[in-house]
């Protein structure tokens, strides 16, 4: 099992704790240079960075200066049952060597199938080999990368009848076998309880929290299904809804200030509309932070 | 295929994926809702958000052709090439360096011919964006080369440098449809050349002059200027040396010369 470490980080203490930060988007990057202090952190999708050189990396590396970066993989397939590509995961490696992220993540989904990707996080079963080989993947790259991985939960639209762990219990036996941290995306988690019909109290009450490091806040949209009834679909294109909200000050509440990523991905908003969310993030983790909420000692506090 | 021997637990993915990208295929067995619940509506999210997604990262790459044919065109036709050539890389900036070869052979484009070339510039400028860094070769270097060396010296190409060539005006089509203001009459016939350069962080795509292709060419593949010269002086009388090394400097078409050894 790799150790989880923070050793290739420059960061000696934890910088993005009890902070909200926003999803970097170049709309935005005169906005964000006119002020300092904007948010706590930016959050990248790796992917956009793996070109050679030109303006992202000039972007990226100016808003590095001056502000921790957090790195979440989008593309590395980690639940897929063929082999990872080896390129991809040395150009992700390389990102976290050049812009040493506070924080990477990646997602337990995956989206390239023989050599075709497919952009999407597509779902997996829950079996006992499913957990093999997603576990093997993220040994692989944490041992890559020399250092901690976490993990997002997924948004679903569909079970698999073969099945046979709850997508908590699956969870659970990834960071016991791999030593891997968390990220709950709680919109995920509201978007997929609407969409399985679990209840997304159950679902946290049974999530392992003292794992997480890192939560995610985002938009959804709803459709309907076959039945007529709502289809959530995590669409990462508007405010964070209320429910999503109260669950967040729950987790809150029990799990202490882990630092809270406000994406939003499609239908991009002026910068100002974008700030006010990760500060009504901060609002939460401050008031918690004032009332000493703390109880579980979290991944991220290693 | 890169996945000869697929583990046990791998049978989920090909069934799963297998559809994705044809309508004409039903959901797949093994998914659903919960409980009783139907899961085609459910499977289609992932349909939609896989075509609709390479679509949209098309329109990004190929604004012009986008602006050309109309927003509705343009993503049927990115719909049938996604279908036919969907990405075989993560990294989307790389997608659709067959959308101009497509375009070319489709036949609700052939009112068009000139289109496939404004995609080829499309895609170059894209390429031209993501290149590595490097400072382009400086005037001053050029000029220290000793003259009779000049005939035999080579160029090493800047990382971000492109040059395409045109039956059509695809240089003025291109430049008239990513600009902001509104597209007049385009009364150019003749075929343009184009040369594609980043010589710090902005692209920049040059109409070039006659002859400049053909030494842009001959030059980015390694040979020497001389040998370069006279090959595009013999495809075109009216090549003017001086004019296509100010223009490729002022470019920044290239990273460095080899002076050959005294």
């Amino acid at each position: 099992m790799p150790h989880a470490n923070n050793g290739n980080s420059r960061f000696s203490a934890f910088p993005v704790s009890g902070r909200s930060g926003a999803s970097l988007k170049h709309t935005h990057l005169n906005a964000i240079f006119s002020e300092r202090d904007q948010v706590g952190f930016f959050e990248v999708h790796a992917e956009n960075y793996m070109g050679a050189g030109g303006p992202p990396h000039a972007a990226l590396s100016r808003v590095r200066r001056d502000y921790p970066v957090l790195l979440h993989g989008v593309c590395m397939s980690i639940g897929a049952p063929q082999p990872l590509d080896e390129a991809h995961l040395a150009r992700f490696r390389s990102l976290v060597e050049r812009y040493e992220p506070a924080i990477v993540s990646e997602h337990l989904a995956w989206s390239t199938h023989d050599d075709v990707f497919y952009n999407d996080l597509l779902p997996l079963p829950y079996t006992n080999e499913t957990l093999r080989h997603v576990c093997e993947h993220i040994d692989q790259v944490q041992a890559a990368i020399g250092r901690r991985l976490l993990l997002e939960n997924p948004s679903t639209y569909l079970v698999f009848a073969e099945s046979d762990y709850d997508e908590t219990g699956f969870i659970r036996e990834i960071v016991d076998r791999t030593g891997c941290g968390l990220l709950l995306d709680v919109n995920n988690v509201f978007v997929s309880a609407t969409n399985q019909g679990f209840s997304a109290l159950d679902y946290l009450a049974d999530f392992p929290l003292e794992h997480v490091g890192e939560i995610h806040l985002a938009g959804h949209r709803q459709q309907s299904d076959d039945e007529g009834e709502p289809l959530l679909i995590d669409s990462h294109d508007g405010p964070v809804c209320d429910a999503v909200w109260k669950l967040y000050d729950i987790v809150i509440g029990r799990a202490g200030t882990i630092p809270t990523l406000v994406e939003w991905d499609g239908d991009i908003p002026d910068w100002p509309i974008l700030k006010a969310e990760a500060d009504a993030a901060q609002a939460v983790l401050d008031r918690h932070a004032a009332t000493g909420a703390r109880k579980i000692h979290h991944a991220a506090a290693e | 295929m890169q996945q000869p021997n697929s583990p046990p637990g791998a049978a989920f993915a090909g069934p799963f994926t297998t559809p994705l990208l044809d309508p004409d295929r039903p959901t797949p067995p093994g998914v659903g809702g919960p409980g009783e619940k139907a899961g085609d509506v459910r499977y289609n999210v992932y349909r939609n958000n896989v075509t609709v997604s390479l679509i949209d990262a098309l329109a990004d790459t190929f604004p012009a052709v986008r602006r050309i044919v109309g927003e509705t065109f343009f993503r049927d036709m990115a719909r049938l090439y996604v279908r036919r050539e969907p990405p075989r890389s993560p990294l989307l900036f790389d997608y659709g360096h067959g959308f101009a070869a497509f375009i070319d052979g489709f036949e609700h484009t052939r009112p068009l011919p000139w289109l496939g070339d404004v995609a080829r510039i499309e895609r170059a400028w894209l390429d031209a964006y993501h290149a590595a860094d490097r400072d382009p070769l400086a005037p001053e270097k050029l000029a220290s080369a000793p003259q009779d060396a000049l005939p035999a010296l080579r160029f090493q190409p800047h990382p971000a440098t492109r040059v395409l060539r045109s039956a059509y005006p695809a240089v003025t089509i291109f430049a008239a449809n990513r600009a902001s203001g509104p597209v007049g009459k385009i009364l150019e016939r003749d075929g343009e050349d184009a040369l594609v350069t980043r010589p710090a962080l902005d692209v920049f795509v040059r109409k070039l002059p006659p002859g400049g292709a053909v030494f842009l060419t001959l030059l980015c593949t390694g040979k020497p200027l001389g040998e370069a010269a006279a090959a595009a002086g013999g495809t075109e009388p009216g090549f003017d040396l001086g004019a296509n090394i100010a223009g490729m400097m002022e470019a920044g078409a290239f990273a460095d010369i080899l002076v050959p050894d005294a």
